[in-house]
């Protein structure tokens, strides 16, 4: 009796990572699979646990604000808003519009470097290698703006429970502008040598795709929900700091697989230039920083406050107990919801899809892992 | 902040929440809390199924997506509170449903309402060490399936050993 090969065939578990190069971390998935197919998966997480919500319970409130930079260290100062934003709704705290629309500029510039961190990788992953030095090479530009508002590059913590810790130095709105100037010609460039590059296209089209229905039952929020074409963005729908009074779109992809949240994300770098250069031109003058206690000491109560980060609903839930520290923080990281629709796309696609699977929505393992 | 300022129209929109519920399940809703523009629901844990399925499915609510769920321990009075943030989709809107349970008991999953509640529940588990009845795939998250104690309890110390 000779068997055939296909007989010999069996279903083989595989570990991806945690030391993996396109996994963007330490994300370990155990792979079921039936020859190069993928039959099931399961994330496996925790490998960047640092029990940040722990260590919020052991600081004031101010304290807590470095912390926060470490959550999504791609986009500090997204999670800097989406705190301080929490506190000043615990404690009924209005913020000088200058403030606010500093925080937008600030943080609509983040939403660009932290895309172009995301499309440089991707494209990397995918064998583009190119596209990661030019997107590098600008994101560059936006560090340096920071530096010059801040003195950091990464980890900004430079909003404050109020408002700011500084107002912008002189020279920061031409150095922006300038920036915005030539930024659009930038994105095109990218696309030029993406959007319709036949390798790029059959690594992505028809690629992992989720239906809307399925990816709201699986919570994802941010591109990677809009990519499905769901129109939800946070700053329009509840709308934070002067968002409402900014004029931008909401991009939306039809399909749901890896090109467009790919192509969700670079229209969202468009809308950033557009809000961005509103927000310039709109900017008052005056107070940097609302009247706050030296002592941060919210009443009892508690709030959830959400903002749209670029990764999706970037939440904090916070209990007070009236005292100088918080009762409880509670994280809601998208990241980490957004991971737990992995499964879902990667099965029944082929071992190096998942690397472009992975990629697409777009994790960072500080904001899974906590 | 802006955003409370402006939706002035947000509590009368409340209303017909906790209205819509009151008229369906009298006794399900123990207390309801309006603080800071968002509304908290405290349901009795045995109607936390049907309530949070009406929430989902009432055309005029559709909460369908589930933000986020947290447990907070109150060790002094041995209860935990776990709170679910409700968000809509199509209306915009937010509420905060919450159970109040005794240490050592277990609320049922809310796996099959919402799928996202999965992943957040076992975090949950994890991190508070309160067990989901129903729930697929209850393990550890974020720490090692070895480790012993659940760190958000207030009983857990922040290093070393409690003294």
């Amino acid at each position: 009796m000779t068997k055939t090969y296909l007989e010999h065939t069996k279903e083989i578990i595989m570990n991806m990572g945690p030391q993996h190069p396109s996994t963007h971390g330490v994300l370990r998935i155990k792979l079921w699979l039936d020859g190069e197919t993928v039959v099931k998966s399961e994330p496996i997480i925790g490998y960047l646990h640092r029990g940040i919500e722990k260590l919020a319970e052991y600081r004031t409130y101010t304290q807590f604000m470095p912390i926060t930079d470490r959550l999504d260290y791609v986009s500090a100062a997204s999670n800097n808003l989406a705190w301080v934003q929490a506190v000043e709704k615990l404690m009924g705290i209005e913020v000088p519009r200058r403030a606010d629309f500093i925080r937008v500029i600030i943080t609509e510039l983040m939403r660009i470097a932290n895309h172009l961190v995301w499309l440089g990788t991707q494209a990397n992953d995918i064998g583009a290698v190119t596209v990661l030095l030019y997107c590098f090479r600008e994101r560059e530009e936006i560090l340096d703006i920071f530096e010059m508002f801040c003195g950091a590059r990464l980890t900004l913590n430079a909003f404050r429970i109020g408002g700011l810790a500084n107002d912008i130095p002189p020279g920061f709105k031409e150095k922006v502008k300038n920036f915005i100037e030539r930024f659009p010609k930038y994105i095109d460039d990218y696309e030029r040598l993406l959007s319709e590059n036949r390798i790029w296209l059959q690594r992505t089209k028809n690629v992992g795709i989720i239906t809307a229905e399925e990816a709201i039952d699986l919570g994802l929020s941010g591109p990677s929900l809009r990519a499905s074409g769901v129109k939800w963005d946070i700053r329009k729908s509840n709308p934070y700091a002067v968002y409402d009074e900014l004029e931008f779109d909401i991009p939306t992809g039809e399909v749901g697989d890896v090109y467009d949240r790919y192509k969700v994300r670079i229209e969202e770098m468009r809308q950033s230039v557009r809000i961005i250069k509103q927000a310039l031109e709109m900017m008052p003058e005056g107070e940097i920083r609302a009247k706050v206690p030296r002592i941060i000491k919210p009443p009892p109560g508690e709030v959830y406050h959400s903002i749209e980060a670029p990764k999706g609903e970037l939440g904090f839930y916070i209990v007070s107990d009236g005292s100088t520290m918080p009762y409880r923080v509670k994280i809601r990281a998208p990241s980490f919801v957004n991971l737990q629709a992995l499964s879902k796309m990667i099965e029944g696609h082929l071992v190096a899809d998942i690397v472009a699977i992975i990629g697409s929505i777009d994790i960072v393992l500080g904001e899974v892992d906590r | 902040m802006n955003n409370q300022n402006e939706k002035k129209e947000l509590p009368e929109n409340y209303e017909k929440i906790v209205n819509k519920i009151n008229s369906i399940f009298s006794t399900a809703i123990i207390e309801k809390k309006f603080d800071r523009g968002e509304l908290t629901l405290t349901v009795k844990p045995e109607f936390l199924i049907p309530v949070a399925e009406f929430l989902k499915e009432e055309s005029e609510l559709k909460f369908n997506f589930l933000s986020d769920i947290c447990a907070v321990h109150f060790p002094k009075e041995k209860k935990f509170e776990v709170v679910y943030n409700l968000y809509s989709i199509p209306y915009h809107h937010r509420l905060r449903l919450k159970v109040r349970i005794n240490e050592g008991e277990s609320v049922t999953s809310l796996t099959r309402v919402w799928s996202t509640a999965n992943w957040l529940e076992r975090e949950v588990y994890d991190m508070s060490g309160i067990t989901f009845d129903g729930h697929p795939d209850l393990k550890r998250i974020l720490l090692s399936d070895d480790w012993e104690g659940h760190p958000l309890r207030k009983d857990y110390p922040l290093s070393g050993e409690e003294k």
